[in-house]
């Protein structure tokens, strides 16, 4: 492998790898807040337990979270040199920005964990909303700098040098708003999904348990299942805008998604088949006349340019199409499951019945999936900008450094997520069997377990 | 002072406070292990109580660092960055292994065993990685090969003076997270642990200034400018010193009688750091890198560099409401006492 290549690849799985402890901590604190709020206006202990429990998984992935992104963080200047010289001139500002959203997350997160009982209530809740702002607030930043590397603005290149730097014009690039919306929304919409999954595993599993302990997986099921229900239809909504939005601004990354190779009116609509670069369209899949032209600008005659618009050399890689199919059949399945698992939750619950096995089984699979749908989309977006590391700026082959040594980088990188998979696993799995839902109702206290430092 | 200079300080006052607090960190990590095989040592006790609240802090200060540097130098990001793919990535693997064991231990306690002793070893491999770039910086181990700066590893491993910046990075290390450790304890009540690190801090005071007064005698084999640059700030270094033997008086008066003398040392070591720090960094100016970065020629856009100022000043002052709490909460005397 090149250098460029291992160090894409290196990049590409450290983000990939931050991105599962990044989404979870975006939607993480915001769960626990509702479960806080709920607790505060229901009165009820299963509340106050879910938040307790989701905030003990919430540590320990913070922390992988935490250590993840300071390694994304300097590995942009270790790896991408020349790329950071121009973030350094340019967009500086959502980086630095992002330290401050950090802190408040941390220290706030440092409060609400270790110092919850020693606070009054209502400065816990405040504790809570304040790390899931600093939570938001430092994806809705991150995503802001790589808004600019889609769509940069703020700056003229003459001779490799960047001048006339207007940072807040870089900072509001055309691509922010409905980026950081669409990145918001499936962060909030997979994390829900996600402890729908482990309320449904819980039911699914232990279907003797104490009636107490359904009726609590049970109301973590249901709350899950609204918020993801919502938030999916937020993410198709914002999706579809960004569909409009990289036609406007980056067709050739819609264009490679679709295999659109002529530009054309009444473009079709693909799904799955396999692109092929030699035959030049795709083979196979199914075809929905007009329908990519009615996605890409609204209009069934709407005009979408193809890949033969521009030079071959700057194509993205056609393999992009099939993240993007992914990423769109998840997000139409999981909107539909949510939609169909809420009524007949509530026809059942009418009837005193709980959900059928066959549905739980379904919905432990709505999480991971869900995971695996960001996981799609990020592929899709940043694959399909190459060749480019800023559009039509620099290139990613120019950006990588040239330091030696990149090979067992490279592998060290690798050993390291690997153990962290694995390591994260076996604790958070661990916790969990020690400390299993019936304990929390066998004390009858309704204080939150006070939270020892270490020993 | 021009705004460039205004830049040079800020990065200044953060190494200062990564240093202090990193030493802090990394050095009860090293602590905790050093007394492994005693379960109920008080001071493992107390070293381990400090490291809880303590990582994330410092681990911001880093990125910071790290942000501000690209932001405020970017030309200083392009070049370090292309040099340290190899050394800077050991320091985040080596990072990661220690914040994520540590996460572990609190969740599991099995893992307090291991925890100890991969923080004690990341608590040395650390600094004494970070610590390169001091000797880096000054020239001497870089070669231009086809149009890009490279590390000339061999030059830098067979170096003396590098060691001894390694040597006077670990022992500092140590010797400011055992005056901080024993304050500490200090607040805490807890004499044994106050004393054992104060022991530690009696002999490794001496050492450091030893190897800080001998910096001078290695570096001109490879950095002859920066050798008679240091001559010429003598005066602060000077002062530097007189502070370091303000802070052993207060050091070995500190006895279980007059602990508050502890605080005391504790004050003078930060002093003593920064203007030992401020006096390197003239010394060192105007070069970022010697010969082929100096301050004014990594300087970030102006525009950028006022707003990058502005971001700065606002951010601090909204999150300085927090931190006091924060201190509240988990650092002061009265904290420490609800807690229990
Ligand atoms: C749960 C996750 C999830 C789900 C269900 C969807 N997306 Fe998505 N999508 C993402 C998660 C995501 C993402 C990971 O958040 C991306 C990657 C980059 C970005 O900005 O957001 C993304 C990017 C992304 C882009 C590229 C944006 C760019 O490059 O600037 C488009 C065009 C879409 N999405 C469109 C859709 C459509 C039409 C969906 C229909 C339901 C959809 N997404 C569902
Ligand atoms: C966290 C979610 C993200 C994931 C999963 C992700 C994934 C990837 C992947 C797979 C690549 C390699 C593409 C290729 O070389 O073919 C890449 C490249 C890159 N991404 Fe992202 N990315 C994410 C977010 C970001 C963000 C927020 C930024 C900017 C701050 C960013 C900056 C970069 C850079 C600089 C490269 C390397 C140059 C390039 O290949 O274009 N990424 N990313
Ligand atoms: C869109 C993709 C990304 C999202 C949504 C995201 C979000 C987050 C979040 C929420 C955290 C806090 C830890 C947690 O809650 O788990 C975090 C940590 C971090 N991320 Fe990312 N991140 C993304 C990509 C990146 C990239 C590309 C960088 C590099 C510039 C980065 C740098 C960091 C750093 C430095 C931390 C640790 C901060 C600390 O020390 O407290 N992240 N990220």
């Amino acid at each position: 492998m090149d250098q460029a290549l291992m160090a894409r690849v290196l990049f590409g799985l450290t983000l990939a790898f931050h991105i599962i402890f990044a989404s979870l901590g975006v939607g993480l604190p915001f769960m626990i807040m509702i479960a806080e709020l709920l607790h505060l206006i229901k009165k009820d202990n299963d509340y106050l337990i879910m938040a307790s429990r989701w905030t003990k998984g919430f540590t320990v992935l913070l922390a992988v979270g935490i250590t993840t992104g300071t390694t994304v963080a300097l590995q942009l200047s270790l790896l991408w040199p020349k790329f950071m010289h121009l973030v350094g001139q340019v967009i500086a500002l959502p980086f630095l920005i992002e330290i401050f959203a950090f802190f408040l997350e941390a220290l706030f997160m440092s409060i609400y964990v270790y110092a919850s009982h020693r606070i009054p209530s209502p400065w816990k809740m405040v504790s809570v909303a304040m790390v899931a702002l600093g939570a938001a607030l430092s994806a809705i930043l991150i995503t802001d700098a790589n808004a600019f590397m889609n769509t940069p603005q703020g700056f003229q290149m003459i001779n490799g040098n960047a001048i006339h730097i207007r940072p807040w014009q870089a900072f509001f690039n055309p691509s922010f708003p409905i980026k950081l919306f669409h990145v918001l929304v499936t962060a909030y919409m997979t994390v829900a999904f996600i402890t729908a999954s482990i309320a449904a595993f819980g039911l699914w599993k232990n279907k003797h348990s104490h009636s107490a302990i359904i009726k609590h997986q049970q109301k973590a099921l249901v709350v899950s299942l609204i918020i993801a229900t919502m938030f999916s239809l937020l993410a198709a909504f914002s999706g579809d805008g960004s569909g409009k939005f990289i036609a406007a601004y980056q067709p050739e990354k819609l264009a490679a998604g679709e295999g659109l190779f002529k530009s054309q009116m009444y473009a079709p609509f693909v799904y799955g088949g396999w692109p092929s670069g030699l035959q030049e369209k795709i083979v196979g899949g199914l075809q929905v006349p007009g329908l990519l032209s009615f996605l890409a600008t609204g209009k069934f005659n709407g005009l979408v340019k193809g890949l033969y618009e521009y030079p071959r050399d700057t194509w993205p890689p056609l393999y992009i199409h099939f993240t993007f199919d992914a990423m769109i059949t998840i997000g139409s399945l999981l909107l539909a499951l949510g939609v169909f698992a809420l009524a007949l939750s509530y026809l059942r619950n009418r009837q005193k019945k709980h959900l059928p096995r066959w549905m739980l089984l379904v919905l432990i699979f709505a999480g991971p999936l869900s995971m695996a749908a960001i996981e799609c989309g990020w592929v899709y977006a940043e694959v399909g900008r190459q060749p480019w590391i800023v559009y039509h700026v620099m290139r990613t082959q120019n950006a990588v450094t040239s330091a030696s040594y990149m090979g067992l980088v490279f592998v060290l990188f690798i050993l390291l997520f690997f153990l962290l998979a694995v390591g994260t696993i076996v604790v958070i799995r661990g916790h969990f069997k020690r400390h299993p839902l019936a304990e929390e109702f066998a004390i009858t206290t309704t204080k939150a377990e006070k939270e020892g430092w270490q020993p | 002072m021009n705004m460039a200079d205004v830049g040079m300080v800020i990065l200044l006052a953060l190494i200062f406070i990564y240093a202090m607090t990193g030493s802090i960190d990394f050095g009860a990590g090293f602590w905790a292990m050093v007394y492994l095989r005693d379960e109920n040592a008080q001071a493992a006790v107390v070293a381990n109580r400090y490291l809880s609240p303590l990582w994330e802090v410092t681990n911001v200060f880093l990125v910071l660092f790290a942000v501000a540097l690209v932001g405020i130098f970017p030309k200083a990001a392009l070049v370090y960055g292309n040099l340290l793919l190899l050394p800077g990535s050991l320091i985040l693997i080596c990072l990661t292994l220690r914040t994520v064991m540590m996460v572990y231990a609190h969740v599991v306690n099995r893992f307090r065993r291991a925890l100890r002793i991969v923080s004690g070893i990341t608590g040395i491999l650390i600094p004494a990685l970070l610590v390169n770039v001091f000797p880096l910086s000054n020239g001497g181990f870089i070669t231009m090969t086809s149009g890009d700066w490279q590390i000339n590893f061999h030059t830098f491993v067979g170096s003396w003076n590098v060691y001894h910046f390694v040597l006077l990075g670990l022992f500092s290390e140590l010797f400011i997270s055992a005056v901080f450790l024993s304050d500490y304890a200090r607040l805490s009540g807890d004499q044994e642990a106050f004393l054992q690190y104060r022991k530690h801090a009696l002999w490794l005071g001496p050492i450091t200034i030893v190897f800080a007064i001998l910096i001078p005698f290695t570096l001109p084999v490879h950095a002859l400018w920066m050798g008679n640059s240091i001559q010429m700030q003598k005066w602060w270094f000077i002062f530097s010193g007189i502070l370091f033997l303000l802070m052993m008086y207060f050091l070995i008066t500190s006895t279980l009688n007059k602990m508050r003398n502890m605080r005391l040392a504790a004050i003078a070591l930060a002093l003593q750091y920064l203007f030992a720090l401020w006096a390197y960094g003239k010394a060192h100016y105007p070069y970022l890198l010697y010969p082929i970065l100096t301050v004014q020629n990594s300087f970030t856009d102006p525009t950028m560099f006022k707003n990058v100022m502005i971001v700065l000043i606002i951010g601090i002052a909204l999150l300085l409401p927090g931190f006091v709490w924060f201190w509240r909460l988990f650092l002061s005397r009265r904290a420490f006492f609800e807690s229990e």
